[in-house]
């Protein structure tokens, strides 16, 4: 009905002018849309985000109202708690180790993969397995099981039991996540893909060998998944939690060498009942991670290309 | 005659090697899991004395004593209170990200552009930096304890993840179909229900399948949240074995472990197509 109206505006417009829905009914439709998001990113993402900036300045344990404590909680963070410094090295350890590892495992697995006619499918079915068996609880306690004293990787490497050690265990954790490469892998091979065959052979003409290809057209064509690839798996990289808890029996151990940043935040929120202590942990975090992505951006400006800016 | 169609088809090395570097690196891959289920089966005198990734016997036992489950809980009351979970969050995730994946795709609204790009902000925001104020409000409604904190924020497009990648899907749809649509006399709603969500098939599956899995390995988010063993899901019965140091219940706390693993396992073999296309096309299309 209201479908067919013309608006009364449109019938003086030029007979080309397409005739649009009255524009409010459509807002109004959108709206009602998003409804549920607006609802979730409001009472669930912006409110608590405020929540906990605010929390951050108090003491609260849950259960008495919070007491506005000022920059308390940051000044003992940063001066007093030699096990919050301690977390904050074992992840960025963890990271440093982990995302690189993870990385390069994937780019040298999709450039095996890319050029093959057949199993393609298959290796990369089966590369990518692990990256979705990987988060579970089980393949955790595997993994302590295997590095652990008298587990697989000792009877081959004779270590004695990484978990047990303060200088491996967290090298333990780090393998879970380089294992589990399948998923920026797919992603990389999705990418290697897309490179126009043509370039490859402009180069050939050239005279360039298979290493200055590599250099010349794979990287830079490469170059804007590689960001991707690296700004997703930093980021998740910062928030590990499963694999540090199971391998350590969730205690950080041994000698606090695998209490990765997240598991400090558990163990003082929802441990101790420090809530207003985690609070600022969790911002804390908020604004490494933004500024990490933001370094990573703006570098980003120097080494990814993007062939098809403008023509899209 | 046969040499010379030999000496056009010589064979790569090249290639070969390429495979066997493949096959040797998928081989130290796998053990872990090849690991998890001869352990699984292995007897309790064995699992610590040999060092055979065969058992000696299968020992089904493991299996029996798994199924009898943990903490005096069923393994069919855990596996139910995942199903639970997971399911809830699956509809939840399909149905409050493709409402808001319409929207950004293909409606008008003021403030899109500052919306969508806050969308994709919080695919970066860090979990834990809402964690403790959502702990809180789920605690003053009396929520904690119950599945509500798990599968409510599912329904509220909350994993903005994917709401990109319904959002990304739909931009690849011609737009003449909904054109259609509207010159026969549909709504935005009928051309959404009936236009657009059927051709969406393929990511939706993609949101289904994703969801179902993170949510069956979730960890962290049922730790803070469930207490009651009764209440539990098969990742928080396995958690108990965490901190237990005895390697007595070796293998059935194994054989609980693939019992865990199986539905991921399943689903991975079922659906390996859409899983692995749908993670290659969230990270290519910008």
């Amino acid at each position: 009905m209201t479908t067919t109206a013309i608006p009364p505006e449109a019938k003086h417009a030029p007979a080309t002018a397409p005739k649009r829905r009255p524009k409010r009914e459509r807002e109004g439709a959108a709206w009602v849309f998003l409804s549920p998001w607006v609802l979730g990113a409001t009472v669930l993402t912006l409110l608590p985000m405020a929540v906990s900036l605010y929390l951050s300045f108090t003491d609260y344990d849950l259960f008495n109202p919070p007491q506005w404590v000022g920059l308390r909680n940051y000044t003992q963070m940063f001066t007093e708690d030699p096990r919050y410094w301690r977390s904050v090295l074992t992840t960025l350890t963890y990271v440093v180790i982990a995302v690189p590892l993870q990385l390069a495992l994937a780019l040298v697995v999709a450039l095996a993969l890319k050029g093959m006619k057949r199993g393609k499918g298959f290796y990369r079915s089966a590369f990518y397995a692990p990256s979705l068996l990987g988060a579970s609880m089980s393949i955790a306690l595997v993994w302590r099981a295997v590095f652990n004293d008298g587990g697989t990787v000792d009877n081959l490497l004779g270590t004695g039991g990484w978990v047990n050690k303060p200088g491996f265990s967290l090298l333990a954790v780090a393998l879970l996540t380089v294992w589990q490469f399948g998923a920026p892998m797919v992603i990389f091979l999705a990418g290697l893909q897309q490179i126009p065959a043509e370039l490859y052979e402009a180069a050939a003409v050239d005279g360039a060998g298979k290493w200055r290809q590599f250099l010349s057209v794979t990287v830079p064509m490469l170059s804007p998944v590689l960001f991707f690839n690296l700004v997703l798996q930093t980021i998740q990289a910062f928030q590990v939690f499963t694999p540090a808890f199971a391998v350590s029996g969730g205690k950080g151990g041994p000698a606090d060498s695998t209490l990765v940043y997240t598991m400090y935040l558990y163990d003082r929120g929802f441990v101790a009942s420090h809530m207003g202590y985690a609070s600022a942990m969790a911002w804390v975090l908020l604004v490494v991670i933004g500024v990490v992505t933001a370094v990573l951006f703006r570098t980003s400006r120097s080494w990814v290309f993007y062939a098809s800016e403008g023509d899209r | 005659m046969t040499s010379t169609a030999l000496s056009h088809k010589p064979v790569r090395w090249g290639r070969v090697a390429v495979h066997l570097g493949c096959l040797a690196a998928l081989l130290v891959m796998l053990y872990p899991l090849a690991w998890l289920l001869a352990t699984s089966l292995k007897p309790a005198d064995e699992v610590i004395a040999s060092l055979n990734l065969l058992p000696g016997h299968l020992e089904w036992s493991n299996y029996s004593t798994a199924l009898d489950g943990v903490n005096d809980v069923s393994i069919w009351r855990l596996l139910s209170n995942s199903l639970l979970i997971a399911g809830g969050a699956v509809l939840g995730n399909v149905l409050s990200c493709s409402l808001a994946a319409y929207a950004f795709a293909r409606l008008r609204f003021r403030f899109r552009g500052p919306l969508f790009a806050f969308m994709i902000a919080t695919i970066m925001l860090p979990h834990h930096a809402v964690l403790i104020p959502q702990y809180i409000i789920f605690n003053q409604l009396g929520l904690v304890n119950t599945y509500w904190p798990l599968i409510l924020p599912k329904f509220l497009a909350t994993e903005a993840f994917f709401v990109f990648l319904i959002v990304q899907f739909m931009r690849g749809l011609p737009r003449e179909l909904e054109e259609a649509a509207r010159i026969d006399g549909c709504g935005p709603f009928r051309s959404f229900f009936q236009v657009v969500l059927p051709l969406t098939r393929p990511a939706l599956i993609t949101t289904a399948i994703f969801t179902f899995i993170w949510t069956w390995n979730d960890f962290f988010t049922q730790l803070i949240y469930l207490f009651d063993p009764d209440k539990f899901t098969l990742t928080l019965a396995l958690r108990s074995f965490v901190d237990a140091s005895s390697t007595s219940a070796f293998g059935p706390m194994f054989a609980l472990s693939v019992i865990a693993l199986l539905p991921i396992v399943l689903f991975f073999l079922a659906f390996q197509r859409f899983l692995v296309e749908g993670m290659a096309s969230s990270g290519v299309k910008g």
